[in-house]
């Protein structure tokens, strides 16, 4: 018997029972839209995070002060002043591949409008720090050097403290605010750039000069600074600028080997692939309880096709009786067993998609569904229905010819 | 040549500890183009009979000659093959496909027969064969839609779609009224008459075995009695 008439046979045996047979593709179909999307979503989560990281800048490396241990007492990240000024220079001379440099000194301070105010990080930078974090100036322009070796007033808002301080849309470039009771110029504002690779809101901020943050709102010397912006040449020498800053660094602080760095050296990547490793854990675990469906969708189909072995007991005598052989009773009912899960992995598949479509539509969730994953599901699906329905089958080929033509 | 030859065919089952003796030594000729009838008590042993001589089942010792070959120790699945080639069987409960048309029904064994026939001329053969049983107007009919009389030829054609040698009928009529069962029996009649096709009926009714040019009594797993037909 030619495969075609197998498949011809097996799909009119389904057909004949045609509500039976959509309710056995009902397990496959759950099965395979559920995998399709978890899948979509993780997916869809991952590749925003890696839209993050080219917003953030892929080719980032941040440089922190602290991780400073004194009589085996740790300090934390920030718990020492251990960076300078003098540090950034010496990166900025000696680490062959760095584009872009910007020293920075963190503040949180009340700042005050004409009629309101607004608590907000204060952060001290380089004139290079928007290109270091692809971030554009959309009114008024970013200080420059001569502003920073001045330790010139004059600041620029993110945009969330210009809709807190003056309203959204607005362009304050020109006003004026107070941060410790000293008038600020604003020069510019920030376009708007959304939350960081742990939801943290980045536009909460403004950026002044280092050297205004060191000497004014601190008011303490020019040395110490808290971290240090850093941006590679490419991405590929990321890794590479990273370790020659460290080496740069415990040699100046003069540090044994065997001792612990004071400092800490992160590039963008290490934490976006860390907040990755998150995401493609969540999907795997999600993916799975959903192939755990799948399975029982494939017992669903075992169960109807043991039932329709029974049932169809006279009509398997019939058959044999007319000269079908072991084989092709074996090969009937596996290949309407395969029908049934293929086409339900299939319907699936569109399910699938449809919900993730859904989700995407009302709830704004990002998804995205990969090809292979839904070839893998589909098959799947289809390898199910065959191993499940293989037992079945093979039941109803071993049955006498005689007993089930009798059979009542 | 004779088309059947059994000689010293035996079938005993195994019921628990109890072993059935339901053929105890049955030896016969049929020859090609004869019209048998076997009948008998309930219990003599001639259903067995009739499932051996249609290769459901395999006699417990003895010989089977069908066409002159043994067929008696083949596999199960070179009997498949025979029974598709050699023997159309026809059913005391029609065992029709439910929800399958006439004509679907009527091409299954072509399905099994192997030897790649095109589907086109599998449809022209089921057509000509219920053409040939009086249902050329009911092809597209399902069981359901069709009367006793009607079912029982359509089982009648697919037992005579791949040309076999022997038709075995089982109590064709015991599902049917006695008008009915004279309209299949005369069917059978005329089928040996035109086509030559050797039929072995198996009834328990004394008019139906009539039809028979040559009537087997079983008694007690043994022939009681041959004889042709007065």
């Amino acid at each position: 018997m030619s495969l075609l008439t197998i498949v011809r046979v097996a799909l009119k045996a389904l057909g004949r029972n045609k509500l039976r047979t959509a309710l056995t593709m009902l397990g496959m179909i759950i099965g395979v839209a559920a995998v399709v999307t978890m899948v979509g979503l993780g997916r869809g989560a991952q590749e925003e995070i890696e839209a993050q990281i080219r917003k953030a800048g892929p080719n980032l490396i941040r440089v922190r002060a602290g991780n400073f241990r004194r009589g085996g007492i740790s300090q934390g990240i920030g718990g020492a002043p251990t960076l300078t000024v003098a540090d950034a220079d010496a990166i900025r001379a000696q680490v062959p591949g760095v584009l872009h440099l910007s020293a920075s000194v963190n503040t949180r301070e009340q700042v005050v409008s004409a009629n309101r105010n607004w608590p907000t990080l204060i952060e001290g930078s380089d004139v290079e720090l928007p290109p270091i974090r692809s971030w554009d100036v959309q009114h008024g322009a970013f200080f420059d050097a001569a502003q920073v070796r001045a330790a010139a007033r004059v600041a620029v808002l993110g945009s969330v403290v210009r809709d807190n301080l003056f309203g959204p849309q607005t362009d304050p470039v020109g006003e004026r605010i107070r941060i410790r009771n000293q008038s600020f110029r604003i020069i510019g504002v920030m376009a708007a750039k959304g939350a960081g690779a742990f939801g943290q809101d980045q536009d909460d901020v403004i950026f002044v000069p280092y050297t205004t943050v060191q000497k004014k709102l601190r008011g303490r010397d020019g040395v110490n600074i808290s971290g240090i912006f850093v941006s590679a040449h490419s991405p590929d020498s990321v890794d590479r600028v990273a370790g020659e800053i460290a080496a740069v660094l415990r040699a100046r602080h003069e540090l044994a080997p065997g001792e612990p760095d004071d400092f800490m050296v992160r590039s963008q990547t290490d934490v976006t692939a860390m907040r990755s490793q998150m995401t493609r854990t969540m999907t795997g675990l999600l993916a799975s309880i959903a192939g755990v469906s799948l399975i029982v969708g494939g017992i669903g189909i075992m169960n109807i096709m043991l039932v329709s072995v029974t049932e169809r007991t006279r009509e398997i005598g019939l058959r044999m009786a007319v000269g079908a052989q072991g084989r092709d009773v074996l090969r009937q009912f596996l290949v309407e067993a395969a029908v049934l899960s293929l086409v339900g992995g299939l319907a699936g598949a569109a399910l699938g998609f449809g919900v993730s479509a859904a989700l995407t539509r009302l709830l704004d969730w990002p998804t995205a569904i990969p090809a292979e994953a839904v070839a893998a599901a589909v098959a799947f699906a289809g390898a199910t229905g065959i191993v499940f329905g293989f037992y079945p089958a093979r039941q109803a080929a071993r049955l006498d010819p005689i007993e089930a033509l009798r059979f009542e | 040549m004779p088309l059947i030859s059994v000689r010293d065919l035996t079938r005993t089952y195994t019921l628990g500890d109890v072993a059935v003796h339901a053929l105890r030594g049955v030896s016969l000729d049929i020859a090609a183009g004869e019209f048998v009838s076997v009948s008998g008590p309930s219990g003599s042993g001639k259903s067995t009979f009739m499932h051996i001589l249609g290769c459901l089942d395999r006699p417990t010792s003895g010989s089977y000659r069908l066409a002159g070959r043994d067929v008696s120790g083949l596999s199960r699945d070179q009997l498949a093959v025979v029974r598709n080639r050699e023997i159309g069987f026809v059913f005391q409960g029609f065992n029709l496909l439910a929800r399958t048309t006439a004509l679907d029904n009527v091409e299954l064994p072509l399905l099994y027969r192997g030897g790649g026939m095109r589907a086109a001329e599998r449809r022209r053969l089921a057509r000509d064969t219920l053409a040939a049983v009086g249902l050329g107007d009911r092809l597209h009919h399902l069981p359901n839609q069709l009367s006793g009389g009607q079912q029982q030829r359509v089982a009648i054609a697919r037992a005579l779609i791949n040309r076999p040698a022997i038709v075995a009928a089982d109590e064709p009529t015991g599902n049917l009224d006695s008008q009915t069962s004279i309209e299949v029996m005369e069917l059978f009649r005329r089928l040996n008459a035109e086509s030559g096709i050797t039929i072995v009926l198996i009834t328990h009714e004394r008019e139906i075995a009539a039809y028979g040019d040559r009537i087997i009594r079983f008694r007690d797993g043994a022939i009681a009695a041959d004889a042709p037909a007065s």
